[in-house]
């Protein structure tokens, strides 16, 4: 009887120790967002909502400071939709590629590749984008600098390809045979029943895959910062431009703890976290569609 | 009883804990990216001497001097004067050290001298061709760092263009700013003379160079101090002490101009 009171004694321990590293993550993300809220709220309202999110000057360290983020959220929102624009085509058709055409050893080889672009920092990208694609977008385009928007839109397209095609893949690769062998049977050539069947098939994989990438892309601070120059400009493909997560990156290190400047910074962090909020809202939609079916 | 006993113990071994740390012989100093080598410099040859360590953290002059505020470091280094407002909290600044800001271009470009009007007139858009210089038909690429930089906040107020630099491009740190100057051919850029490498052209500013002599007799005009700030009224530790006062003695000037700065005592 009393071994038994023991062996629950330690049961209730354990569960409780792993009950509390299992909080530690909701924790986590608990304390980030009273966090964001409590320190982003004060520039907002010194600054006023519209001003903030509608200004198109950010002049923080003037005489007369200005904070208006509106070029940053207009750069992250281009940026990133260029990316997708760019990205996602590619990734999808190497995902059908590799899901449906390519042998065995193929696949796994090139899945390899993807795991290690995958795993490359983002810093490393930012350098070869710095010291490659900057000065050949300047040759290539006859303008003064390459560094700008377009850079970081083709950076941005690079560093998602892996994550959307490993979703695709995963996503085409769970569509049942049966859909293609009916399709096949029913005198479909395999090209048409690759797009028409098990692409459609597989969409709420796909669109995850999609939004996956943009979380990437719109969250990207580093390689970002190294090619798009950072100047506060409204967007524009050759431009120098910020995004949000560079505004707080190229900033945070040299404002002084206090001031309307870095809680100005700290309001963009937190409407860059809203931004994300939404984008994983939509993921949430696309992966519970895909369980309800 | 038990209870009590393990509550005793365990505040005694936190204790040890925190009384081990304090008995470490360490200097924490935090601050300006620029005075990465300077210091570096300085804590290798205190260390031998002393065998205290100096702990260096690169976070910027402002968090440097935050740092110091809050008691996050021993000794907070700037690469600017104090503002007003940090005076006012109770920190002091010692100057350590003076720094060339050096103009730099490409190695492709033809100028070799500006003067600091024209500088200034690149720099506010006034000028924006090379040829208007005497350069070659190409527009220039002005290279600049990020708001609240010491590098951009002291070159700015020297060139008094503060708030009106039309930057092409705002970068973090002062390798960037070299490197992006080195791979554009019209590129114009400034940096701690210190870290200026042969990738660049390092130009005269009214037919002065860069040099010690030069900064330090004040005929180089592009210049700033590099800062040591502590908080008024508070003794340092022991270790820190040393370590400050042999940073600003006499002793230490070879040190310091080795790393390419300029001592002030």
């Amino acid at each position: 009887m009393k071994k038994r009171d023991k062996k629950q004694l330690i049961e209730h321990i354990v569960h409780g120790i792993f009950a509390v590293l299992g909080l530690v993550t909701v924790a986590s993300v608990l304390i980030i967002t009273i966090y964001l809220i409590v320190s982003g709220m004060p520039a907002l309202w010194e600054i006023g909502i519209t001003d903030f999110l509608f200004g198109e000057k950010w002049a923080s360290t003037a005489a007369e400071p200005e904070f208006g983020i509106l070029p940053f959220v207009l750069t992250s929102v281009y940026g990133t939709a260029g990316a997708v624009l760019i990205g996602v085509p590619v990734g999808f058709m190497a995902a059908v590629y590799l899901s449906k055409k390519a042998s065995k050893k193929v696949k796994n080889v090139i899945l390899i590749i993807i795991d290690m672009l995958a795993g490359i920092p983002s810093v490393v990208y930012g350098l070869v984008g710095m010291l490659v694609l900057v000065p050949a977008i300047r040759i290539l385009f006859n303008i003064p600098d390459g560094s700008g928007l377009l850079a970081a839109i083709i950076v941005l397209s690079v560093m998602i390809l892996p994550s959307v095609i490993k979703v695709s893949v995963t996503a085409l690769d769970a569509v049942p045979k049966e859909y293609e062998e009916a399709s096949l049977a029913l005198g479909a050539n395999a090209n048409e029943t690759y797009m028409r069947v098990s692409v459609p098939a597989a969409k709420s994989g796909i669109a995850a895959a999609v939004v996956l990438g943009v979380g990437r892309a719109i969250g990207e601070a580093m390689a970002v910062m190294m090619v798009t120059g950072n100047a506060p400009n409204m967007p524009s493909i050759f431009q120098s431009v910020r995004f949000l997560t560079t505004a707080i990156a190229s900033e945070m290190a040299y404002s002084s703890p206090g001031t309307l400047q870095q809680n100005a910074l700290f309001s963009i962090a937190l409407v860059l976290f809203l931004f994300i909020l939404m984008i994983n809202a939509v993921l949430n939609f696309f992966l519970k569609g895909d369980k309800d079916q | 009883m038990r209870k009590i006993i393990s509550l005793i113990l365990s505040v005694v071994m936190v204790m040890t804990v925190f009384t081990a740390c304090a008995g470490e012989k360490k200097v924490t100093t935090d601050g300006s990216t620029s005075m990465s080598s300077v210091i570096g410099a300085l804590s290798e040859v205190f260390e031998n001497e002393t065998g205290i360590t100096v702990a260096y953290n690169a976070t910027g002059s402002s968090a440097g001097i935050s740092a110091v505020m809050e008691g996050r470091c021993d000794i907070g280094l700037s690469s600017r004067s104090l503002k007003a407002e940090e005076i006012e909290k109770g920190l002091k600044e010692t100057v350590l050290a003076y720094d060339g800001i050096a103009i730099i271009v490409n190695p492709e470009n033809v100028i070799s001298d500006l003067s600091l009007e024209n500088i200034a007139k690149i720099y506010t858009g006034e000028i924006t061709n090379w040829s208007e210089l005497g350069g070659s038909d190409a527009e220039i690429v002005l290279i600049g760092r990020e708001a609240g930089s010491g590098t951009r906040d002291g070159f700015e107020s020297i060139t008094d263009t503060k708030d009106k630099c039309k930057y092409r491009q705002e970068l973090t740190s002062t390798g960037d700013v070299i490197t992006a100057v080195a791979s554009n051919p019209n590129a114009i850029g400034y940096a701690s003379a210190a870290s200026v490498k042969d990738t660049v052209k390092t130009v005269t500013v009214d037919g002065v160079e860069v040099n010690e002599e030069n900064i330090k007799n004040g005929a180089y005009l592009v210049q700033r101090p590099f800062v040591l700030v502590t908080k008024e009224g508070s003794k340092l530790s022991d270790n820190a002490q040393k370590f400050f006062e042999f940073i600003t003695s006499s002793d230490a000037n070879e040190v310091i101009t080795k790393a390419g700065v300029v001592p002030a005592n």
